[in-house]
């Protein structure tokens, strides 16, 4: 579980960030939903010490207060974390089996041999296939973006970030991806949380919502509570598309 | 941001590079491959530009020897002590901070706004230190490897030049790179001592700018240029105060 307490986060003189409280529990999918720059990525990046969030602000990772902790105590937590990045941020130079046994080669003493069994094991996982000596160039947004979770879920993690998952991908790879990132919640029990503004991915995925806008929390519950909710922020953001907004008139009709 | 803000910070992120590597074997194989791509990659540009550099010095104190009283073996001894003096110390390492430091720059750079860095950062990787130790060390170790080629290389281009010009014999020549050795030796050492140092500036300058690059593509570019013009500066700022230090 992750406790997220009172956290602000100033850029100089702007603020992005104000007061956010939030809870994260493990074995479901949390989705931070939001517009572009309603500040869901500065949040996550102060959750997994990307950004230091201003004073008053702490990070609970099961209760050990991450924000309190220095930079070595900091690595042991991070071990325990797996991240997904909007662009995947695989290592160019490096082959897609390397890229997933890179985080095993770092911090654990497998031998080559077992490092290559689990790297395949991860990427089996997510259906990537004999795909083993390309390089990351080589492969479509959506395979990246599969890699990108077998390399994040490599060393067994406890907490999973995902941010945007699905920018850039067609409506068909996004609910795969999607469904991996559901499946694996459930399969390993991690506390995931999903950055995204794809109401798609809200609908499919999302156990348990927290909508930001302008910095602050504006509103929490699940995809079901989303689209019945009245509070005119989030009714303005989940039907913006005309799909959205026929939908809900059709429920309101009855 | 000011200069005193950028050395500031420069220097804090010296403490991250020299921190423990988080792994030995990992780091072992990274220094080799720095070794490769930055040190012998060069290896070729070095070897070139030496050989036309020590032909051009050759020629040019040739050519400009009016008096009949300076013997006819202070070109040799002109080239040998320019070559070891400055143009392989102090030209090939501003050559390389063109070569190596935008490299350098901008492959730390783009790792930088593409979240790679990050990445490394949520693994628990100490980011700074796993990606500039290596090719700070390797450069600071071995860089002093290419200057020797490097000096070794301008003598022999300042010889081919006398042959193919007639202007000065090979006995004369090398009277003149052999002459008063024993006094000037130590310049040597001292070649070697700025190189090293060079050899750090002009790895960890880029590898700074590359890290704190901010934006996209744009900004990498101007990470890069940055980068070459600081290290640029700082090797030229060094190599007066390490003159001024050792030589005087």
């Amino acid at each position: 579980m992750i406790e997220v307490k009172n956290i602000s986060k100033s850029f100089g003189d702007t603020q992005i960030l104000f007061n956010v409280d939030a809870t994260f529990t493990e074995g479901q999918v949390n989705l931070i939903i939001g517009a572009s720059g309603s500040g869901k990525s500065v949040l996550t990046k102060c959750i997994v010490g990307l950004h230091e969030v201003d004073e008053g602000g702490a990070v609970l990772y099961d209760g050990r207060d991450f924000t309190a902790m220095d930079r070595k105590e900091r690595i042991e937590i991070r071990k325990e974390i797996g991240m997904l990045f909007q662009g995947s941020a695989l290592f160019d130079s490096l082959t897609v089996e390397e890229n997933v046994i890179f985080p095993l080669k770092m911090f654990t003493d497998m031998s080559v041999e077992e490092m290559r069994e689990r790297a395949n094991f991860c990427l089996n996982r997510v259906d990537i296939i004999n795909k083993n000596e390309l390089l990351p160039a080589e492969c479509s947004g959506g395979m990246q973006k599969r890699i990108a979770i077998a390399r994040a879920i490599a060393m067994n993690p406890k907490y999973l970030f995902c941010d945007e998952p699905n920018s850039g991908l067609d409506p068909k790879t996004s609910i795969l991806i999607d469904n991996l990132i559901k499946e694996i919640t459930y399969e390993y029990n991690m506390t995931t949380v999903v950055i995204t503004h794809d109401m798609n991915s809200v609908m499919e995925i999302g156990d348990h919502v927290i909508f930001i806008n302008q910095g602050r929390k504006w509103w929490e519950g699940d995809n079901k509570g989303i689209i019945r909710t009245d509070n005119n922020e989030v009714v303005e953001f989940v039907y913006a598309s005309s799909f959205m907004k026929n939908l809900r008139e059709k429920l309101i009709s009855g | 941001m000011n200069l005193f803000e950028h050395i500031g910070r420069y220097f804090v992120m010296l403490k991250a590079v020299f921190s423990r590597p988080e792994k030995g074997k990992v780091f072992r194989k990274m220094f080799f491959s720095e070794v490769d791509s930055i040190v012998i990659n060069s290896i070729p540009l070095v070897a070139f530009l030496s050989i036309f550099m020590g032909g051009v010095i050759s020629l040019q104190t040739a050519a400009n020897m009016g008096s009949p009283l300076l013997p006819e073996y202070t070109i040799g001894y002109i080239t040998r002590s320019s070559t070891i003096l400055e143009f392989s110390p102090t030209i090939i390492s501003l050559i390389l901070a063109g070569k190596i430091g935008s490299n350098i720059a901008s492959e730390v750079g783009t790792m930088r706004v593409t979240e790679q860095i990050d990445a490394l950062e949520i693994m628990g990787v100490n980011s700074i230190g796993y990606l500039m130790f290596p090719k700070i060390l390797a450069t600071t170790l071995f860089l002093p490897f290419v200057v020797v080629i490097s000096m070794a290389l301008c003598l022999f281009g300042g010889w081919i030049a006398g042959i193919q010009s007639g202007l000065y014999s090979t006995e004369t020549y090398m009277i003149g790179i052999k002459a008063f050795w024993y006094e000037d030796q130590f310049y040597l050492y001292y070649a070697l001592c700025k190189t090293m140092i060079f050899g750090f500036l002009i790895t960890s300058i880029p590898g700074y700018f590359g890290y704190y690059t901010k934006g996209g593509s744009l900004e990498v570019g101007r990470s890069s240029t940055s980068a070459v013009v600081a290290s640029s500066v700082a090797i030229l700022v060094a190599n007066y105060i390490l003159t001024q230090l050792i030589l005087v």
